[in-house]
């Protein structure tokens, strides 16, 4: 239960082959959902890449964070398999990040044991419960008082302590639904640094409801986009500009092509 | 417009000064009323005659022994509304199907006056005290019961969903998160049936064969018509309710530190 998250220098992607070959990490086969009669996901098939960031967006009320809930499962589907690895979720941990991290923290306990839960549940002793946070304190670099309250805080240090306690126990994939999307601005650009930084130091397979392009863009290896419902995939763009990305990979052509190529798609979806 | 600064204890005591207002008024104008003799001094005591008998009763220990025994009489009754109603409304509001059931029943009883059911009670414990605070326990217990459901069912989906999602079992969600969710409104339960114990306990007393408890002791000074006696005992007792209430009150906001933040 000692393992260590790799913190070191050398990047994951130094490691993976080149993007044509990432091995699907979680696939989808003939998902089926459907809301009150009306079918949202029939048959639906999908791959996401292993150890890349997958940036989900389309029309409003399409199921993005339908889609990576029923991944996630939180809620149920009506048919089809999904699996991790050839795994089945209840073998694969996984973090989830929720758009509200005010409802989502529990207010009772200290940010501390906030971070430690998943920990706990997971049954790991107390030694190592403080070690993995210590850890995860260091890897942050969190100047703030974790034995203060959820409420204490300020809303991206909230959300900063959701994001922790989704690492807490090593998972193999992380959710994030809509992560930005009650910050502020400032906000946003540290949670969206703090977000390529993890990415940068663990590789892990991250997936990411979005729903403002730029920032899709911005934080993707791919952009899946998502037409209106019955929902299918329109395209998946693939944005491969240099880790780590900065204000000025926003103004770079290939980000303005991409976005471009994106909304062009987008539009389309919402005209048809 | 500026506003004038004051350093803290000056803000304090003009906050303790404001909140007497209303209490001094009313004693003014209980004075003036009594001293004018606009309302008869068959009616209405003189103020002061009355906390000086207060005061007295107190003293020689008379007004103590029952003022405990209504203490002990709601306290326990609200202890059994407390210890049975926080599990059965915890399980109520977490089964939905069990609630739809058994909703309209709670409802029927909560809405039955506890005073109704007082000859049910008395045949069933018999005269004695046990009758009584079973009775107050009984309604008690039903307003615990329901605001803990009613918690438990409104608590935000998002923390059990997050609590599943790290791996939580159906008992830990249950321990860890649907308890504490419930929590808040389990105070106001809590709160509300406290009140409601030491009214039914003080009706109790009243009327069904009682030696000793404030409500006995408020229809005895009716009785033998001990006016100031009679408004002491009912400024006591009023005492206790509002005492209750600001110590939960105060119980709540150290334990359900989170509300509303």
């Amino acid at each position: 239960m000692n393992s260590v998250v790799d913190f070191s220098l050398h990047s994951y992607r130094d490691e993976v082959a080149p993007e044509a070959t990432a091995r699907p990490h979680i696939t989808v086969r003939g998902l089926c959902k459907s809301f009150g009669g009306a079918p949202v996901y029939s048959d639906f098939n999908l791959d996401f890449p292993k150890g890349r960031v997958t940036c989900v967006f389309g029309p409003n009320g399409c199921g993005k964070s339908t889609l990576i809930n029923m991944i996630a499962g939180l809620i149920p589907y009506d048919d089809g398999d999904i699996l991790f690895d050839g795994k089945t979720l209840q073998q694969t941990t996984i973090g989830y990040v929720f758009q509200n991290y005010r409802e989502a923290l529990f207010p009772w306990m200290r940010a501390i044991d906030n971070i430690k839960y998943p920990l706990v549940i997971k049954g790991m002793s107390k030694a190592d419960c403080d070690a993995r946070v210590e850890e995860l304190i260091a890897s942050f670099d969190v100047k703030f008082d974790l034995n203060r309250y959820p409420y204490e805080f300020s809303g991206g240090q909230q959300q900063l302590i959701s994001i922790m306690r989704a690492l807490a126990p090593h998972p193999e994939v992380l959710f994030l639904d809509e992560p930005f999307s009650a910050l502020d601005y400032e906000m946003t650009l540290f949670i969206r640094e703090k977000l390529q930084e993890i990415f940068h130091a663990t590789g892990v397979t991250m997936i990411v409801v979005s729903h403002d392009l730029e920032e899709a863009v911005y934080l993707a290896d791919h952009v899946l986009l998502l037409t209106k419902r019955p929902t299918r995939v329109a395209d998946t763009v693939s944005f491969d500009a240099p880790r780590p990305r900065d204000i000025a990979t926003l103004s770079s052509a290939a980000f303005v092509q991409t976005k471009a190529r994106c909304l062009d798609i987008f539009q389309r979806e919402v005209r048809k | 417009m500026k506003s004038t600064q004051y350093p803290p204890f000056v803000n304090n005591s003009m906050r303790v000064g404001r909140s007497l207002i209303g209490p001094v008024a009313l004693i003014a104008v209980w004075w003036i009323a009594n001293d004018s003799a606009w309302v008869s001094n068959k009616l209405l005591p003189n103020p002061f005659a009355t906390f000086g008998s207060l005061w007295d009763s107190l003293m020689s220990g008379s007004m103590t022994k029952d003022l405990a025994a209504t203490l002990y009489r709601t306290l326990y009754a609200f202890g059994l509304a407390a210890v049975f109603g926080i599990p059965a409304g915890i399980a109520l509001g977490s089964n939905d199907r069990i609630y739809r059931s058994i909703e309209s029943l709670v409802d029927f009883f909560r809405s039955t006056p506890a005073t109704a059911m007082f000859p049910l009670f008395l045949l069933i414990f018999g005269i004695g005290d046990f009758a009584k605070i079973a009775v107050a326990g009984f309604s008690a217990w039903l307003v615990v019961l329901f605001n803990v459901a009613y918690g438990v069912m409104n608590s935000r989906k998002t923390r059990i969903l997050a609590a599943r999602v790290m791996g939580a079992s159906k008992w830990r969600v249950f321990r860890d998160v649907l308890f504490f969710e419930s929590l808040p409104q389990t105070f106001v339960g809590l709160r509300m049936a406290v009140s409601l114990a030491l009214v039914v306990i003080i009706v109790a007393e009243m009327f069904i064969g009682s030696m000793d408890g404030m409500g006995h002791r408020i229809i005895d000074a009716q009785q033998v018509f001990d006016l100031q006696q009679m408004y002491a005992s009912i400024l006591m007792t009023g005492g206790v309710g509002y005492g209750f209430n600001l110590l939960f009150i105060a119980l709540e906001k150290w334990v359900v530190h989170w509300a509303g933040r």
